[in-house]
């Protein structure tokens, strides 16, 4: 019997978006087919791991976590160095706290010495998340931008209601930049539209959906991801931005995660929990278009690294 | 599959007599594609008509039955390649894989019989265990699949090639026959003797072969047999393999309505790495599989594939609500804060969770806001001072702490004074956005 394929193919493709410069930039996006169906047309790019390095230790984080990223957590240089030297991780994605804090916040400028710091060091291509704040942020981005100028590093996040001082900071100085929507379709729309036209180029921005863990809202993010996938490849060109998803720091904070094996015992051990977790959060949203998926846990990162390295070989 | 009224009309007698009532055969045509008419009405419809029609009728994916009684799953009969397209309908089945050459098989098996856990009221876990036939002993492995049968806990499947020993497990395992298993399988070599096997017991068959070609030469002849309850199992090299094919057959049978791939199918996640056997199956949870079966037995393997099925077959449709009521955060005392929300899933678990990373033990009093989140239900007036101060009271936290101060999301600010009035507590106003919850949090105690 002869059976005939059903193909799907696509006339439209997902923007390219080239993270950093020279030998370690990285390009993500450019698909003309649904995740991992080469047969269909091109991924030319490799869904990418970004490590997430915070600029103090995350109160949150369990001792499994933090044992399993070792010393060098205490010390973000050495923990982004570490990503590279023994995780063979390609971006860093640098997390600031401390701007916000309460009492004693860092200055703008002690995060921008973090980041120029961390960039020397790895010399990888750099993604630098806010806050979530949005004064403290406000202050911080114009200044750490101006630090990495020239190194078009991918600065997040510009939203729907704040995104005019970090759009026009990423112009001015060359960067790529993270819109964010809440998990909103038409957001996401809305975002893109905002950031160009301020005069951003369509092809230096990277879009943050805004995502659940595993059994925190995952299907939400899930469905959302595939929608703007299948809509870009349709030929909407302001959905057409390749996808960032914050697979560590949400599934992390998962009760799943963090309980003790005393409170839960029929859920096993929580350090393989804690890894298993963090990469079936991320496998997921690999399956449904993600472009880079941020990671905390270096186990994690081996198993993403070795499922992308699968699904990517065509031999 | 439905046919266009076009595709009908090429059916029909088309002399247009007028005898189903309506004066054209296009007409009628038009009425069965909106299924507001049946074929009887025209008593020169032909054979071939017929068959069409009644094909068309028919769920693109059969629906399988596997196991009986409480331990029953159902699965196929899906729609959609998406699911916001509509959704996803019958989840996918969890097997435990055990091998029957393993020392430790019956330990093994009681090990999965704990696989079940409870999240958000439902029960999730493994429903299936197979015994894999690698010893050669059939007493072994009739031992095994009896033991699963014993356990009561889940529903069994035999894992071999070999009808005999199929055949003698049957005759060896008192109510093996009434657990309906699944058997995997047939092939290309003994399709034929499974298929007399899964038609005296009644019970399904996994069909594997090698490439869908191949897998859809044998569906039909087996079909013949009598064996309409099938899984299909397209095998592949490497994880991206059995994706492919996996979301192929969907593909076959819904976009070209393929009838001898019109089956939920089987996948297997194998290896020495656990960890990675449980990422990798979490592949075929969401591209399609009906059955998943794993090599392992550990809970931290089977907790989040369930989880991830839950999600993934949530209907997107509705609203997902949580039940209205107290919620208790670590162990609250008289003196842990009050925090009001919604009954909108999403919304009570993302709060929850914030205030499960502020490691400050609370009371969390949920409003049904019927599943809206709180903006949504502030708009509709499903959330309002009246319906907020009436949630208070009714959850009787005024017995449970020993002050009057409740702390409601940022969102409906505006509201506080009119909630002060009508409830008698103090009106604190917490963030906007959850994330900000910890920091909240901990200030409010310290
Ligand atoms: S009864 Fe049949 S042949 Fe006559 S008009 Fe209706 S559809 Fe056409």
């Amino acid at each position: 019997m002869s059976l005939t394929p059903v193909k799907k193919s696509w006339n439209h493709q997902i923007k390219e978006v080239t993270i950093g410069t020279g030998e370690s930039a990285v390009t993500v996006g450019g698909e003309t087919t649904l995740p991992f169906l080469h047969d269909e047309g091109d991924m030319p790019n490799p869904p990418r791991i970004a490590l997430d390095v915070f600029d103090a230790v995350p109160d949150t984080w369990t001792e499994d976590l933090i044992e399993a990223t070792g010393d060098e957590i205490n010390d973000p240089v050495e923990w982004a160095q570490k990503g590279v030297e023994e995780w063979g991780v390609e971006l860093i994605s640098l997390n600031l706290t401390q701007h916000a804090l309460e009492e004693d916040p860092a200055s703008p400028e002690d995060c921008a010495k973090l980041a120029e710091e961390i960039a020397e060091a790895t010399g990888l291509p750099m993604i630098v998340w806010g806050a979530g704040e949005e004064e403290p942020d406000r202050d911080v981005y114009p200044v750490v931008s101006q630090a990495l100028s020239g190194q078009r590093c991918l600065l997040g996040s510009a939203s729907e209601e704040s995104y005019k001082t970090l759009t026009a900071t990423c112009i001015a100085d060359g960067h790529n930049i993270i819109g964010e929507s809440p998990i909103d379709i038409n957001i996401c729309k809305q975002v893109n539209i905002l950031v160009t036209d301020m005069g951003m180029s369509e092809d230096r921005i990277v879009v943050f959906p805004t995502n659940g863990a595993l059994g925190y809202g995952l299907e939400y993010a899930y469905s959302i991801l595939e929608r703007t996938r299948l809509a870009a490849l349709g030929g909407d060109r302001m959905m057409a931005m390749p996808i960032i998803i914050r697979a560590g720091t949400e599934s992390q904070r998962s009760k799943e995660v963090k309980a003790k094996e005393d409170e839960f015992p029929e859920w096993g051990s929580r350090a393989d929990r804690g890894i298993v977790w963090e990469a079936t959060t991320a496998t997921s949203y690999l399956q449904a278009g993600a472009d880079i998926v941020t990671m905390n846990h270096p186990e994690a990162i081996r198993l993403i690294r070795q499922y992308i390295d699968t699904f990517m070989n065509t031999e | 599959m439905s046919m266009t009224a076009m595709e009908i009309y090429a059916l029909l007698p088309q002399t247009n007599c007028g005898e189903c009532g309506t004066p054209t055969c296009l007409a009628f045509a038009m009425q069965l594609a909106n299924k507001q008419a049946t074929l009887d009405s025209c008593p020169d419809a032909s054979d071939e008509a017929r068959a069409a029609l009644a094909a068309a009728a028919e769920p693109p994916i059969t629906l399988v039955e596997i196991g009986s009684g409480d331990e029953q799953i159902e699965i196929g009969n899906e729609t959609v390649m998406f699911r916001h397209e509509e959704t996803f309908h019958h989840q996918c089945g969890l097997c435990v894989c055990i091998a029957d050459d393993a020392e430790d098989a019956e330990e093994r098996i009681e090990k999965a019989g704990e696989l079940w856990f409870e999240r958000i009221g439902d029960m999730i876990g493994a429903e299936l265990v197979a015994i894999e036939d690698r010893s050669g002993d059939p007493d072994r492995f009739a031992e095994l699949v009896s033991a699963v049968v014993q356990n009561d806990k889940q529903s069994p499947v035999l894992i071999t090639s070999d009808p005999d020993l199929v055949r003698s497990t049957f005759e060896a395992v008192e109510g093996l026959a009434e657990a309906r298993p699944l058997v995997h399988g047939a092939d290309a070599e003994n399709w034929s003797d499974m298929a007399d096997i899964a038609a005296e017991y009644d019970v399904p068959l996994g069909v594997s072969a090698d490439g869908l070609e191949a897998l859809a030469e044998l569906t039909p002849q087996i079909k013949d047999k009598g064996v309409d309850q099938m899984v299909l199992d397209p095998g592949g090299d490497d994880q991206l393999q059995t994706m492919e094919q996996l979301t192929q057959i969907r593909r076959q049978a819904l976009d070209n309505n393929f009838r001898p791939l019109g089956y939920p199918t089987i996948a297997f996640a194998r290896g020495d790495d656990p960890r990675k056997v449980a990422v990798d199956a979490s592949t075929y949870v969401s591209k399609y599989a009906g059955v998943v079966v794993i090599e392992g037995e550990e809970p931290w393997q089977l907790l989040p594939l369930a989880t991830l099925r839950q999600n993934l077959y949530t209907d997107p449709r509705v609203p997902p609500a949580v039940e209205a009521k107290l919620y208790e955060v670590g162990e609250p005392t008289e003196d842990s804060p009050v925090v009001l929300t919604t009954n909108f899933a999403l919304t009570y678990f993302t709060v929850v969770n914030e205030i499960e990373a502020s490691r400050v033990p609370a009371w969390v009093v949920v409003v049904d806001t019927e599943g809206q989140s709180v903006l949504t239900a502030y708009s509709s007036e499903n959330l309002n001072a009246e319906v907020a101060a009436e949630a208070i009271k009714e959850v009787g936290l005024e017995e449970k702490v020993n002050h009057r101060d409740v702390i409601i999301p940022g969102y409906i600010a505006v509201m506080s004074g009119a909630l002060e009035e009508e409830s008698g507590w103090n009106v604190t106003v917490g963030p906007r956005e959850a994330t900000a919850i910890p920091t909240f949090m901990r200030r409010l105690v310290s």
